[in-house]
């Protein structure tokens, strides 16, 4: 496999006794989608906060562009700009103005100006059809729509690489659409991906590959359509089944 | 701390009073209501006649009237008592800004993460510990009386420097777990939508986790300074000449307590409004709270 945009390496990482993550190894070439799929607990989440550096690592490493960003001494904080990032349950700022959300983070930490930051807000906001309500606060948008205003929070520092933690798990079923079709199209643009979800039919329709999580460990990993349908393993056979029982295949 | 316009329009265009007024008046026509209005004002009327009655007739009332309600020593207590008021409501003053300034540095070491900042975080722990396990007064006579004892050159020596200072460390402990207890009850995943943006710690806790804080505990905060407005006169204790010290100066010149009524009626002149004002802020807040949640 080649350097790749992103590497992960023998990712360990530990919540008191218990192992979340038990030796990940990834690795996500530039235009690349790949889904992360597997029943809850199996560490999707937790692999993705690693990358941003969210949360301390045990083991292992993680590279972007092939630096060592999980080192000792490198300034996380500029790391995470290069990085989006968007939450299963949105996490606006809930005293702040749409646009302010999007903007906070290119003024205090890039230290662009007020007006630049603003014009390339509004701009992701109109491409995600939210610039209308840019001066209204979170709790007055639908679950759909704020997840795109952390759509474009996550986008508006343009990021190398945008990380999606289950981002349509939270919503009404009439709202996923407008959300998938907005990852839809930063995919068609060659955005570099890496998503969770539990969205199968969207990740076969997106995703260049699919990697099965199981109790912490890659335990399968390739193409949608061999994945999906011709599983190697019997744990992602046994996932599958229940997916496509519960009607999401 | 208080906006000078308590009537600010909400936050989130919602069901206003008009809609929920309409909704509670609905069962009861306008005639009814002012039916209602009148028949409490009357029962008001009634009751404090014949309270008044009863309590002027009873044997006792001439001595209780000269000793609280002598109008000639109230008159002749007030100035000094007057005077003394301004003190403790620059005392107040002085410890409002004060108080939020040392708190918001208490509460945010308190709530450090990480090995590097334990120290830190173990002097405000400590500190905290210490200035609530104090009983104020003690405080205040600790600080007030014994620094200046010290004749330490460079320090201020007077009982109202120290008095304030006793003053404004006590609260600012309080102050400072009631903002810890809204910084706690901002979510982890706020935090970390601020770190994802590339925000510093700092910057984080500024931009994001602070302003959330803040309003959780707000009626919290503001019950705290209605309780600080009347412990300013705790100072006194030191001597300094504020209300309640002028009023015992006066009544143990006279034998006479009117001028300790006196400085009630003071207190309560601004506490009573401070008291509402609060009221009217936890009442706006919880709307505002209810609204989020429809």
């Amino acid at each position: 496999m080649s350097a790749g945009k992103l590497r992960v390496e023998g990712l360990v990482k530990r919540y008191g006794d218990r192992v979340v993550l038990d030796g990940i190894d990834l690795s996500v070439d530039e235009h690349q989608v790949v889904c992360l799929i597997g029943p809850s607990g199996s560490g999707k989440s937790t692999l993705l906060r690693c990358i941003d550096l969210l949360e301390p690592i045990d083991g292992g490493r993680v590279l972007l562009d092939g630096e060592d960003i999980t080192a000792p001494g490198v300034n996380a904080n500029s790391i995470r700009r290069r990085i989006g990032i968007v939450f299963q349950s949105f996490n606006l700022f809930p005293h702040m103005r749409v646009l302010d959300n999007v903007t906070l983070g290119p003024r205090k930490a890039a230290k662009v100006p007020k007006a630049e930051a603003e014009a390339r807000a509004m701009e992701l906001l109109d491409r995600l059809a939210v610039a209308e309500h840019a001066q209204k606060y979170p709790e007055q948008l639908s679950g759909g729509q704020q997840q795109r205003v952390a759509l474009a929070r996550s986008l508006v520092a343009d990021p190398e690489i945008l990380l999606l933690d289950e981002v349509t798990s939270a919503l009404d079923p009439e709202l996923v659409g407008e959300v998938l079709s907005a990852i839809r199209s930063l995919a068609a643009e060659g955005m570099t991906i890496v998503m969770a979800t539990h969205e199968m039919g969207f990740a076969r329709e997106v995703a260049h590959r699919i990697d099965f999580l199981h109790e912490g460990r890659v335990l399968e990993s390739g193409p949608p359509s061999q994945l999906l349908k011709d599983p190697t393993q019997e744990r992602t056979r046994q996932f599958l089944k229940r997916v496509i029982e519960a009607g999401r295949l | 701390m208080t906006g000078p316009d308590p009537v600010v329009p909400p936050l989130v265009p919602g069901p206003g009073p008009g809609i929920f007024g309409a909704r509670l008046g609905s069962g009861r026509s306008r005639e009814e209501g002012a039916r209602a209005a009148l028949v409490a004002t009357a029962s008001t009327v009634v009751f404090l006649v014949v309270a008044a009655v009863l309590i002027t007739r009873s044997p006792n009332w001439p001595e209780v009237r000269h000793q609280f309600f002598d109008p000639d020593a109230f008159r002749e207590s007030w100035p000094d008592v007057l005077h003394g008021f301004w003190t403790d409501m620059k005392i107040f003053a002085i410890s409002i800004v004060v108080i939020p300034v040392l708190a918001l540095v208490l509460a945010v070491a308190r709530s450090f993460r990480g090995p590097a900042f334990f120290p830190l975080k173990a002097l405000a722990i400590c500190f905290i510990d210490v200035m609530r396990g104090i009983p104020m007064i003690l405080l205040i006579l600790l600080l007030g009386f014994g620094v200046p004892a010290l004749q330490l050159s460079g320090v201020p020596s007077g009982a109202f420097f120290w008095g304030v200072a006793a003053l404004a460390l006590s609260y600012a402990a309080y102050t400072a777990e009631i903002l810890r207890a809204g910084i706690d009850a901002v979510p982890e995943s706020q935090r970390a939508s601020a770190r994802a943006i590339g925000l510093t710690q700092g910057q984080a806790l500024r931009h994001a986790i602070l302003p959330q804080a803040i309003r959780n505990v707000i009626p919290a905060l503001m019950n705290t300074v209605v309780s600080l407005q009347k412990d300013v006169a705790l100072i006194s204790v030191l001597g300094v000449r504020e209300a309640v010290r002028e009023a015992q100066i006066y009544t143990s010149r006279t034998f006479n307590y009117t001028s300790y009524v006196a400085a009630a009626v003071l207190f309560l002149a601004v506490s009573i409004p401070l008291v509402r004002v609060v009221d009217h802020l936890t009442t706006r807040d919880r709307a505002r709270r209810s609204q989020v949640a429809v």
